[in-house]
């Protein structure tokens, strides 16, 4: 089996052998039909992504786009992080980067390759992302990490921050790849993420914080506050 | 398991049934998980929409397997994913160990894979010198005590915390004793930080494969799989052939299935899609993605319509902790990688009916497994189609390899003589006197040594002194 070559011949017989047992067994019964949207209003996005992230052990602030930079601080001020991990080339990285405090965890830019950084990306305490949408349904924050948001942002450092705008919330995951055409253009990556990292395989006992982020804090920037009464 | 073991069931059984701390620890975990399935899937008109959904998305990616493998191929490769093939576990495995070695790699992190398990990649990884080592939490446990998984989905639930405590005290340098779960966890954490750190090449497998974008989606809670295909400069995922659904849009009801039947979650904490290697310009991921199909067997289940019905299989492992046989038992009993109603019917299909055979009789045919499969998998219609191969030399192409392999003159023999009974009245009735009048001295029996060994853990039956032949006639029954 160390032929060269050997490699495509296995795909050869394996083609051959699938392209006649398709052919045996033919066309079947028509399909089942897709399952009827989901049609939340938009205030019930919010709240039912919020309740459901919270479940999972998020923690959700909502704000607006003119006070999120206060609550942001507010938070990191409740904790004592070694530095925040930023991208400062994204607009989220430039309105930081002009907001910043002398006494908040220092901002460190991802700003090289992760074969330059990698000791520092590990050693880092906490991590601010962009995201490109939620999903009310399921609770679910859409993260298309790209060359300025690096997929390690929310990954390597304990607590991730998001900044979520809650018009960017969609009914469903099936929702959100019909609406904003995925199938034409899949990115490097693309995440979901439900919560912090979380196990359950010693007895079933959950636990957060394994090999992922310890905490997730979700900033969302909530410009129509839903009215306490529906409207 | 090489094809020319035969495990050897009953002592496996045995042994397992005599175990009665496994049978505590599987037992409260197969409750829970097969409650919180029921939780969320409460509403029985959504989920039987779901799930005729899920079972026409995974039959259309079948008949149409052929094209959207080539499809998918064809998308990997204009994205940079590099496509190997494999007729078998060895190929697939040496695909990897020639990837791994070009690297001059000897740290490898690997994510939960069964298919991996499948090849024995581990093993093979291990005799040329490479390390490779399970970063999920479940699969680091056992890999340190040296064992399979006994679950496709909680891969060490056959152990409690104080055997887990011990092991990491005995195998991790300077852990303290503790049994607290979250202390537990952070040992690990910490051990797999550096790993993860200092990984080379980071194996995983898919869930799902979508043949019309080329991406690949992992499904997990921990980070360990996003850890593993993203710190490490090269990634390799290893796949069954069968995992490719032809669109985008296919992936969503098949995650809420996934993730709802394996542990009554809406969703995981991670869904990870991967299309494409680091680009020009992004600062991490691999440079290199490789993907290596799998087929071992794969390709002759799908040319039979009933058998083919094998591959829609999720892994959901909700087959697992609804089956009696699998909760009173465990994984490891099966002696295969893959346990549970899905394993007796895929493993005897790979393996051949002469060595693992067996398997298709570890069923009650209940048909628990059946009612929660998401994707509607006629598991005992399979089931009873093993047993009849075992017995039976089919003349088809699509005989289960090592079909007839029972069909002994003492086996036959009896399977006549049954037939006849049921064909002939005269030879049932005369079977049902028989069994009454031997029902009160039946307890005599036990020393007879099939039955003494039988009955050791049950209470021998009473036989009821009408048959139902004759109830039913007697109620005026004409045809039952
Ligand atoms: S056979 Fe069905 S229930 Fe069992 S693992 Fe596969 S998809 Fe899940």
């Amino acid at each position: 089996m160390s032929e060269v070559g050997e490699v495509s011949h296995a795909r050869d017989h394996i083609l051959t052998r699938l392209r006649a047992a398709v052919a045996q067994v033919g066309e079947s019964a028509p399909e089942a039909g897709a399952l009827p949207p989901l049609d939340f209003d938009r205030a019930e996005r919010v709240a039912r992504l919020k309740r459901l992230m919270e479940a999972m052990h998020a923690e959700i602030v909502v704000t607006d786009s003119t006070g999120w930079v206060a609550a942001l601080k507010n938070v990191l001020r409740q904790r004592t992080l070694n530095g925040l991990l930023y991208a400062p080339e994204t607009p989220l990285g430039a309105t930081l980067a002009a907001a910043w405090e002398d006494d908040l965890p220092p901002l460190v830019g991802y700003t090289q390759e992760v074969e330059q950084c990698k000791e520092q990306l590990f050693a880092i305490d906490a991590g601010i992302t962009s995201t490109k949408g939620g999903i009310a349904e399921v609770g679910a924050l859409i993260l298309w990490p790209d060359a300025h948001e690096p997929r390690l942002m929310s990954l390597a450092p304990a607590v991730h921050i998001a900044v979520l705008d809650a018009d960017r919330i969609h009914n469903s995951l099936a929702e959100a790849m019909a609406q904003e055409r995925w199938a034409e253009g899949m990115p490097t990556n693309a995440l979901l993420i439900s919560g912090p990292s979380k196990t359950a395989d010693i007895e079933l006992v959950l636990t957060f914080g394994v090999h992922g982020p310890k905490e997730l804090i979700v900033l969302i920037l909530d410009d129509q506050p839903a009215p306490s009464a529906p409207s | 398991m090489a094809s020319t073991t035969v495990v050897d069931f009953p002592s496996n059984f045995i042994k397992a049934l005599g175990n009665p701390q496994l049978r505590r620890n599987l037992r409260a975990a197969m409750d829970t998980l097969g409650l919180r399935r029921r939780t969320l899937f409460a509403d029985p008109a959504f989920f039987a929409q779901l799930r005729a959904r899920g079972d026409a998305i995974r039959q259309r990616s079948l008949r149409k397997l052929p094209q959207l493998l080539e499809q998918l191929e064809r998308k990997c490769t204009e994205n940079g994913i590099q496509v190997h093939w494999a007729e078998t576990t060895t190929e697939a495995s040496q695909i990897c160990l020639d990837l791994i070695q070009r690297h001059n790699a000897t740290r490898v992190i690997k994510g939960k894979s069964m298919v991996s398990e499948e090849m024995h990649l581990n093993h093979v990884l291990e005799e040329h010198g490479i390390e490779a080592l399970e970063t999920d939490l479940g699969e680091y446990i056992i890999q340190l005590d040296h064992e399979t998984p006994s679950h496709i989905i909680v891969p060490a639930i056959h152990k409690n915390r104080d055997q887990i405590a011990h092991l990491f005290h005995e195998k991790i340098p300077d852990t303290p004793y503790t049994e607290v779960v979250e202390e537990l966890n952070a040992i690990a954490r910490k051990v797999l930080r550096e790993k993860f750190f200092a990984g080379e090449v980071g194996v995983s497998g898919a869930n799902f494969a979508v043949a019309e974008t080329g991406t690949l989606c992992l499904v997990e809670n921990e980070g360990n799989g996003r850890m593993c295909t993203t710190a490490p400069p090269v990634h390799i995922v290893v796949m069954g052939l069968e995992k490719v659904v032809e669109r985008l849009e296919d992936v969503p009801p098949l995650l809420r299935l996934l993730t709802g039947s394996a542990t009554g979650q809406l969703i995981t904490t991670y869904f990870n899609m991967i299309t494409s290697p680091r680009k020009p310009g992004e600062k991490d991921g691999p440079r290199e993605v490789h993907l290596v199909l799998l087929d071992n067997g794969r390709s002759k289940i799908l040319a039979d319509p009933q058998l083919r019905e094998t591959l829609k299989c999720i892994r959901c492992g909700a087959c697992l902790n609804h089956c009696p046989v699998y909760t009173r038992l465990g994984g490891h009993a099966y002696g295969y990688v893959y346990p549970g109603p899905i394993g007796s019917i895929l493993t005897p299909q790979i393996e051949g009916l002469d060595h693992a055979g067996a398997m298709a009789s570890a069923s009650s045919l209940c048909g628990a497994c059946e009612e929660v499969c998401p994707v509607k998998i006629p598991i005992t219609h399979i089931l009873r189609r093993l047993r009849n191969e075992s017995y039976n030399k089919v003349d088809s192409p699509n005989a289960v390899k090592g079909h007839g392999y029972k069909s002994n003159l003492a086996e036959s023999l009896t399977w006549k003589g049954w037939a006849m009974s049921n064909a002939a009245p005269w030879a049932n009735a005369l079977n049902a006197k028989m069994l009454a009048m031997l029902g009160s001295q039946l307890t005599k029996l036990t020393k007879v040594e099939l039955v003494k060994n039988w009955s050791q853990g049950r209470t021998l039956p009473r036989f009821a002194p009408k048959s139902l032949h004759v109830l039913a006639k007697e109620k005026g029954i004409p045809h039952e």
